[in-house]
């Protein structure tokens, strides 16, 4: 039993946490966010630098090849700093790349991890509500080889993205694709929490088959999940932080409004929520990565999701209470972190969808 | 990171379950299992049976016949206890009078007193509260006078848990009335339960049961001898003590166990609707989180070597939410027509159970102890 990081663990997490005070702060946060884009070529490059990229790539071409626990402090500094490069979409397509044969795989997996290439898992389709089966693009075959028709929706990081992993139903039932996103038409717009996302088309779409079907879906997915859960407890983190200063340098009837025990006990239940949060993250992220079992790794991984949910929104919605009108600005960076903690509710499935899961295994 | 124990640990875990499932007496745990009352005998019994064992006292110090077990051990062991259903261990002398002996006490306090509390010959209670004193607990009022080569003990004591068994009773009382700081006035003493002057009078809770008593004093001569400490230093041994005596309220082991009960029961009565299910999910996910916070706050100890800290009163809060939430949910599952059963089992449990947000530094006691130690509120 061991709750640290290891030292790479520790020493990565400190450098991205040093990397994101010095060059990714609030201010320089909004003007990325205000930019044409919307993410930064220069940030993905640092991160790149960091060897953020290769972080979930195999060895072999270059990387790391880290599990969860590995990527847990990355994405806690991440949520903290509100980072909104499209990180989890390139780890989640790369990982599973990483267990896909096709031709171009090392050349695409090699530019991953240099920071040239990122990635997108094109998945969610209108309906569906987070069911991992409930796929109706279709994927037909010819002589000149395998297209996709049908529509993607609310794809992640897609318009940064030159490649796309697209879930599509064959023959033989849902099957992975690889598809170069320039064969795709794409609406890229702003999400509620600022990222980039896309609703992605696809007309005859040339596709590569991965080799991969639902059973690699849903542990990508379940990998995420237990990723946005870390990512989530570096924002609630954010959050409490925030609002514990707020209430100390606040001051009304000639005092800091932290003195009030009625608003002290509402700060000390934030901060239990947090390290609930934290705990059963850290669960999510260790059985993602564990030899256990699809079992085990399900139910700690909705579990988390609950747990997630839940403390997301009580804490969020309670920090900006706690701040009063000026919570509800968008100068404050803490309505910001609500932005993102609302978006984290249903990321991946809210709590009711991983309810019936949880219930069911 | 790694949530897992390690092969030592697992191994020791099952030589304890083993152990407990073959010793623990199927009247006692069945008695437990119905939520029914247990007598000091059947407290008692179980206690000598762990005495025996050498496991009555594990975070004792070797030579007082601690086991010398780890951090990490000592609560697998509670856990165990807990999980097997046993009847519980009576906190007030081995986890509340014997620590602050050991860490206060004159040598001759600790040979008269700690080999008894092991063997269980001396029951002891705890006279801490008052009336006008609960969570504002410095406001005290019993009155300890000195008089030669003994106090004078007059004054009232509350809420006194299992007093009507005890031989022995450790207070906080009042030696000094003027100074400024009234905690420097508040001293710690042992009583002898059967010294003339003390009357113990039951208070019958809302279950119907007597657990908790008044307990007043009346002209009681009490050797100075009995003091622990020095005079005007018991506000510093209580909080020693309060330290240690929060230490396994997660109660995650007896949670797991009530939470399995649960499950099977609402299984048989059919209640498996999307309602119930989902709290019962909601319940189940916050035990495994506090199973976790547990854990990490354990590592953190055992890095550290530092003792509990405040953010314990956290499991205590959580702990005990969690310890309600599966009394209430019990209730629902029951089938409404089982009105035997609701009205001398599962109903009476659930208003035992209210004690325990109340008890131990209340839940709002423990949110202000959170928000001045660890957020500097």
């Amino acid at each position: 039993m061991n709750f640290d990081y290891n030292e790479e663990q520790q020493l990565l997490a400190d450098s991205v946490r040093r990397y994101l005070q010095k060059d990714y702060d609030f201010e320089k946060r909004k003007a990325i966010v205000a930019s044409k884009a919307g993410w930064s070529e220069d940030a993905w490059a640092q991160l790149a630098e960091m060897g953020l990229t290769g972080l979930p790539v195999p060895a072999e071409f270059g990387g790391f090849g880290g599990g969860a626990v590995d990527l847990m402090g990355v994405m806690e500094a991440f949520g903290e700093a509100l980072v909104v490069e499209p990180y989890l979409p390139t780890v989640l397509a790369a990982r599973l790349l990483a267990r896909a044969d096709f031709p171009a795989k090392r050349e695409i997996l090699s530019s991953v991890v240099e920071g040239k290439t990122r990635l997108a898992l094109a998945h969610t389709e209108k309906g569906a509500r987070h069911r991992v089966d409930h796929v109706r693009v279709k994927a037909a075959r010819s002589e000149a080889g395998w297209t996709l028709q049908g529509e993607k929706r609310v794809v992640a990081g897609a318009p940064a993205a030159q490649h796309l992993v697209v879930s599509a139903r064959g023959p033989e039932g849902v099957g992975l694709f690889l598809v170069d996103a320039k064969d795709a038409k794409l609406k890229a717009y702003r999400v509620l929490d600022e990222t980039q996302a896309a609703d992605v088309r696809l007309r005859g779409a040339k596709a590569e088959p991965l080799g991969l079907g639902l059973e690699a879906l849903e542990e990508a997915i379940d990998f995420g999940t237990a990723l946005v859960c870390a990512e989530a407890v570096g924002a609630m983190k954010y959050a409490c932080d925030a609002t514990l200063e707020y209430l100390k340098t606040r001051r009304q009837f000639g005092v800091p409004i932290g003195t009030f025990q009625a608003l002290q006990h509402r700060m000390v239940d934030m901060f239990i929520a947090y390290e609930q949060a934290k705990s059963i993250a850290c669960l999510a992220c260790s059985k993602a990565d564990s030899s256990e079992g699809p079992g085990e790794r399900k139910r700690a991984v909705s579990a988390a999701k609950i747990k997630i949910a839940d403390n997301a929104r009580h804490i969020s919605q309670e920090a900006i209470q706690l701040h009063g009108g000026m919570g509800m600005t968008e100068e404050m960076k803490v309505s910001h972190t609500f932005r993102r903690l609302t978006t984290v509710i249903d990321q991946f499935g809210d709590a009711d969808y991983h309810l019936e899961r949880f219930a069911a295994l | 990171m790694d949530l897992n124990y390690s092969a030592e640990e697992l191994a020791f875990r099952d030589e304890v379950r083993a152990w407990l499932e073959a010793n623990l007496p199927q009247d006692l745990r069945d008695k437990v299992a119905r939520y029914d009352p247990l007598s000091k005998d059947d407290l008692m019994r179980w206690h000598r049976i762990l005495a025996k064992q050498g496991w009555v006292a594990p975070a004792w110090p070797r030579e007082w016949g601690g086991t010398g077990w780890t951090l990490v051990q000592r609560y697998i062991f509670e856990e165990e206890l807990g999980y097997v259903g046993s009847p519980p261990l009576i906190p007030f002398g081995l986890a509340m009078c014997a620590p602050v002996l050991l860490r206060f006490g004159t040598e001759a306090q600790k040979q008269r007193f700690l080999p008894r509390i092991y063997s269980g010959e001396d029951f002891w209670c705890q006279g801490y509260s008052e009336p006008g004193s609960g969570s504002d607990l410095a406001s005290l009022k019993t009155r300890a006078i000195r008089e030669g080569d003994f106090y004078r003990v007059n004054g009232q004591k509350i809420w006194t848990t299992l007093g009507h068994y005890a031989d022995w009773i450790f207070c906080l009382v009042r030696t000094d009335p003027t100074v400024e700081k009234r905690q420097e006035g508040i001293s710690f003493l042992l009583i002898d339960m059967k010294t003339p002057g003390i009357t113990v009078r039951p208070l019958i809770l809302m279950d119907g049961e007597h657990e908790v008593n008044e307990v007043f004093f009346d002209d009681v001569k009490v050797p100075v001898e009995n003091l622990v400490h020095e005079e005007g230093k018991g506000w510093t041994v209580a909080k020693y003590l309060l330290g240690y005596e929060r230490m396994n309220t997660g109660r995650i082991g007896a949670s797991k166990r009530e939470l399995a009960k649960l499950k099977a029961f609402a299984a048989r009565k059919k209640r498996n609707d999307a309602r119930f299910r989902d709290r019962l999910a909601r319940l189940e996910v916050e035990l495994m989180a506090l199973e976790i916070t547990n854990l990490r706050f354990l590592d953190q100890m055992r890095r550290t070597g530092q003792p509990p800290g405040a953010d314990v009163s956290m499991l205590k809060i959580k702990g005990t939410e969690i310890q309600q939430g599966l009394t209430e949910l019990m209730l629902q599952a029951e089938d409404p027509a089982e009105g035997v059963e609701l009205s001398t089992r599962l109903g009476p449990r659930y208003c035992n159970m209210r004690k325990t947000t109340i008890y131990a530094g209340s839940n709002e006691i423990q949110r202000n102890i959170i928000a001045k130690m660890t957020l500097g509120l």
